[in-house]
C-alpha cells in the first residue's frame, strides 16, 4: 500500500518567548520540531507498512529549510520526502495550504503511485485550526476520518478500512472505504527510534523539491497570502497574572484558617457576607 | 549490521569535529558524523569568540551567510572587589575584523550545513556508546544506540567533548581530576539592541568582551566573563572545580551573587533571562598531556584536553585541532596509508607546528582559556595577565598599552616597558 503523511515544521512552541519590550513573538533562534501531532499520524502510517508492506511518501509545504524536517521523518523509517516549496506558497491560511497539498497528493500519486490513505495529524501546535486534514479530503473527495485514536482492521482487497475515533462523551467505531484521509490525535503511538539503515539512508538521501508549477498548481492565485481569506488582526501576549499564591499553614481549624486568609486578602468579601447573613 | 564502510567516523558536532569533519569531507575523505543532540549546536548555549582568519581558512566566503553577532572592537578587564571594579580597556578600530561574537547554537548549527554541503553524511540525535575494537586494540568503528548500530571506518576521530566518556571508556584517557576542569556556569539575558549598546557604549555592529577577575563571587577567586552579542548579553563565572569542592560553594549561586555585583547589575537590569548552562572546560596546565592519537583513532578538541601540550592558550584550538587532525588523515588517505597502524603520529607533529604558528590568528587568549593558575591571581599578577592578554593581537598593541597604564602599576610587576616581553 502507498500511504502519504503531510507534515509541517513548526517552532517548538515551549521555546517561544514574547519580547520583554517590544511584546512581540521573538522567532529567531527558536529551534523548530516537526508538529508533534504528526508524529502520531507518521508512527501509524509505519505500523500499517510493517504490516502490509508498502511505502511511505512524507509531504510538507514550506520554506526551504523544511528540508531538515523531512530527513528526520526519513530517519524515522519512510521510504520518500516531497518538500513543497515556493515564493508563492508565503503567507498561506488554511484553505490555501489545503490546496496546494492537494494537488501535490495528486501529482504523488501520479508519479508514486495512488494512496490508499493520507494522514495528518489532529493539528498544528502554531496554528490550532485542526482544518488542513479535512480540508485536504474534501479537495481531494476522500473519505476522511478526524480524531482517530486507533486504527483497526483494514481490508486491502474490500478497501475498507475501521478506526476508532474520540467523540464527545465516547468512542465511535466507524468503517468506511480507502481512500481515506485521517487525522491522527495525541498519545495515541510513539514514534520509533529509527534504525542504523534508516538513519544513514536519512542523512544521505535526496529530498523531492517541487515548486508551485513542478507540483502541478493552475491557478496561482489560489496560493499564498493572495489565495488566503484569514488576515490576522493583532498579536498580543496575554498579561501575566500579579496575584501571588498563598501558603495556609496547617492548623487545628483548617477550615477556620482558611476563610480567615481568605477574608484577609478580600476584606469586602467578609463585609458582603456579613452583609448577606443579616438580612437572612 | 551496516555493510558500509567509511575512511572516518567523527564523533562529535561541536567546534572541533565540525572543524575536522569539513576539512576532511572537501578533501575527498568518506566521512560519517554522529551527533548525540538534537543538531550540531542543539545543546549548546554559550557564546563565544572566534578567530576570522581562522574561519577564513575554514570557509572562504563564511561572512556571507554565517550567523556572526558583533566584531570586536574592544576587549576590558576587570578586577573585582566586593562592590567595586577597577578596569582597563582596550579600544581598537579594526578596519576589517579580526574576531566576531557568535552564539554557539546558531553557529554550530550553520557550520553544520557547511559540513553537510561538503558532503559529509551528518547523523544527529545519534550517540557513540563505545569503540569497536580489533583482536589487537585497533580501533575499527564505533557501536551507536541505534540498532544495528555498529559502523566500521579506518580512522574515528574523538571530538566528543570536554567529557570525553568514549576515550575514557576505551581506557585511551583518565578522566580528568577536580583541579585539572573549571566548571564554567552562564546565562544569556536578553534585552533590545539599543540597551546593550548603549551599556557597553557600543556603535553598529561592534563587540566587547569583559574578563573579570580577583574576588568574582563571595570571596572565591575564578574567572568571570561578559560578552555582548547583537540583542543579548552573556555572562558567566568559571572556578575550578577543586576550588569548589574545598568551598562547598553551589555554582549558580556563584553566578547569581557575580550578577549581583553593582558593575555587572546595571549591564543587565530588566533583562529576559533565557538560558542558563554548566559547561566544562578542561585545565591540565603543565601536566603532560594525553595521548592523542594510537592506531585507528585521533582525538581533538575539549575531548583531547590539548591545553596542556604546548604554552598556548587560544580558545580557538578546539577548531585548530579539528582542522590539523583533518589534514593528517586526508593526507593519509591520499596516500593510500590510512590503514596502516600509527600513521597518525603525524598528526602530534603537524599540531605542533600549527600550534606554534597560529599567533597570527590574532587570538585573544583570555583568561578562561590560560592556565589554571590564572583562576587564582593576587591583584598585581591580574594585571599582568591582563596586560599580557592585550599586547597579543595588534601590533600597536604595545604601544597602547603604555598608554592606558597608569603610574602606579608599573610597581606592581616592574618596569612597564619590559613587562609583556617578560612575559611572553
Ligand atoms: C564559558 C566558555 C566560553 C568559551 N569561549 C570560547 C570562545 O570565546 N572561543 C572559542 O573558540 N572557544 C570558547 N570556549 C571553548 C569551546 O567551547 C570549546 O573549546 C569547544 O567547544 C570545544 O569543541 P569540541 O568540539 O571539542 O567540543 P564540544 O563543543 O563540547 O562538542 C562536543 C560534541 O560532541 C557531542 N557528543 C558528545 N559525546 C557524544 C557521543 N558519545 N556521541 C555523539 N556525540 C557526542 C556533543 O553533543 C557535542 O555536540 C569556551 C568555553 C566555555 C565553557
Amino acid at each position: 500500500m502507498h500511504n502519504v503523511v503531510c507534515i509541517k515544521q513548526v517552532p517548538d512552541s515551549a521555546q517561544i518567548r514574547v519580547h520583554p519590550v517590544t511584546n512581540t513573538i521573538m522567532r529567531q533562534g527558536v529551534p523548530t520540531i516537526i508538529n508533534p501531532y504528526d508524529l502520531f499520524a507518521l508512527e501509524a502510517a509505519l505500523e500499517l507498512r510493517d504490516k502490509f508492506g508498502g511505502e511511505i511518501t512524507v509531504v510538507t509545504m514550506g520554506p526551504p529549510s523544511a528540508e531538515d524536517s523531512l530527513r528526520k521523518a526519513l530517519t524515522f523509517g519512510a521510504e520518500r520526502a516531497v518538500l513543497l516549496t515556493d515564493r508563492c506558497f508565503a503567507g498561506a491560511d488554511t484553505l490555501a495550504t489545503t490546496y496546494a497539498l492537494a494537488t501535490a497528493i495528486r501529482k504523488i500519486g501520479k508519479d508514486y503511485g495512488q494512496p490508499d490513505l493520507i494522514f495528518t495529524g489532529k493539528q498544528t501546535i502554531d496554528g490550532d485550526t485542526a482544518q488542513v486534514g479535512p480540508g485536504i479530503a474534501k479537495r481531494l473527495q476522500v473519505m476522511q476520518l478526524t480524531y482517530v485514536v486507533k486504527i483497526g482492521a483494514l481490508d486491502l482487497t474490500a478497501r475498507t478500512i475501521e478506526a476508532e475515533r474520540r467523540s464527545e462523551g465516547g468512542v465511535q467505531v466507524l468503517r468506511t472505504r480507502l481512500p481515506c484521509l485521517i487525522t491522527m490525535l495525541e498519545a495515541t503511538n510513539q514514534i520509533r527510534r529509527g534504525a542504523m539503515a534508516d538513519a544513514l539512508r536519512a542523512a544521505r538521501a535526496p529530498i523531492v523539491k517541487w515548486s508551485a508549477q513542478d507540483a502541478g498548481v493552475e491557478d496561482i492565485s489560489k496560493c499564498g497570502l493572495k489565495g488566503s481569506p484569514t488576515v490576522v488582526k493583532r498579536v498580543f501576549a496575554p498579561s501575566a497574572r500579579a496575584d501571588k499564591a498563598t501558603l495556609v499553614e496547617p492548623s487545628e481549624e483548617p477550615a477556620q484558617a482558611l476563610i480567615d486568609t481568605i477574608f484577609k486578602h478580600q476584606p469586602k468579601l467578609e463585609a458582603d457576607l456579613a452583609a448577606l447573613a443579616g438580612n437572612v | 549490521m551496516i555493510d558500509e564502510k567509511f575512511d572516518a567516523i567523527v564523533v562529535g558536532a561541536g567546534l572541533a569535529g565540525n572543524a575536522a569533519a569539513l576539512t576532511m569531507a572537501k578533501r575527498g575523505v568518506k566521512v560519517l558524523q554522529l551527533e548525540r543532540g538534537e543538531y550540531s549546536g542543539s545543546k549548546n548555549v554559550q557564546s563565544a569568540i572566534l578567530s576570522a582568519d581562522l574561519l577564513e581558512e575554514l570557509i572562504p566566503d563564511f561572512r556571507d551567510d554565517a550567523p556572526l553577532e558583533r566584531n570586536l572592537v574592544e576587549q576590558r578587564f576587570w578586577m573585582m572587589n566586593d562592590r567595586s571594579h577597577i578596569g582597563l580597556g582596550y579600544r581598537f578600530d579594526a578596519k576589517r575584523p579580526t574576531r566576531y561574537t557568535v552564539i554557539r547554537a546558531h553557529f554550530d548549527k550553520w557550520f553544520s550545513s557547511k559540513v553537510k554541503q561538503a558532503g559529509a553524511a551528518v547523523l544527529c540525535q545519534t550517540t557513540a556508546t563505545e569503540l569497536a575494537r580489533n583482536r589487537r586494540g585497533c580501533v575499527i568503528g564505533v557501536r551507536t544506540d541505534r540498532q544495528d548500530g555498529i559502523i566500521h571506518a579506518d580512522v574515528v576521530v574523538l571530538a566528543d567533548g570536554a567529557n570525553g566518556l568514549l576515550g575514557a571508556r576505551a581506557g585511551f584517557r583518565k578522566a580528568p581530576k577536580p583541579d585539572q576542569v573549571a566548571l564554567a556556569v552562564k546565562e544569556t539575558h536578553i534585552l533590545p539592541r539599543k540597551v546593550v549598546e548603549d551599556r557597553l557604549n557600543l556603535k553598529g555592529d561592534g563587540g566587547v568582551v569583559i574578563e573579570a577577575g580577583g574576588v568574582i563571587a563571595r570571596g572565591m577567586t575564578g574567572i568571570g566573563f561578559i560578552y555582548a552579542n547583537k540583542e543579548c548579553i552573556s555572562l558567566g563565572v568559571a572556578c575550578l572545580l577543586s576550588e569548589l569542592q574545598k568551598t562547598g560553594e553551589i555554582p549558580y549561586q556563584l553566578l547569581d551573587s557575580f550578577k549581583r555585583h553593582p558593575s555587572i547589575a546595571r549591564l543587565i537590569d530588566g533583562s529576559d533571562v533565557r538560558d542558563y548552562s554548566a559547561h566544562l572546560i578542561p585545565k591540565r596546565g603543565d601536566k603532560p598531556a594525553p595521548r592523542l592519537r594510537r592506531s585507528g583513532w585521533v582525538a581533538v578538541g575539549d575531548a583531547a584536553s590539548l591545553d596542556g601540550i604546548v604554552d598556548f592558550d587560544s580558545p580557538s584550538i578546539a577548531m585548530i585541532s579539528g582542522r590539523v587532525a583533518a589534514e593528517a588523515v586526508s593526507g593519509l588517505k591520499l596516500r593510500g596509508d590510512l590503514t596502516r597502524a600509527g600513521g597518525l603520529s603525524l598528526y602530534n607533529k603537524m599540531l605542533q607546528m600549527t600550534l606554534r604558528e597560529s599567533k597570527k590568528y590574532e587570538d585573544m587568549p583570555g583568561l578562561l582559556h590560560a592556565d589554571p593558575q590564572s583562576f587564582s591571581l593576587t591583584y598585581p599578577q591580574l594585571v599582568l595577565k591582563a596586560m599580557k592578554n592585550f599586547t597579543r593581537g595588534t601590533p600597536e598593541a604595545d604601544k597602547s598599552i603604555l598608554r592606558i597604564l597608569p603610574s602606579p602599576w608599573s610597581r606592581t610587576g616592574g618596569e612597564p616597558f619590559r613587562v609583556p616581553r617578560v612575559l611572553r
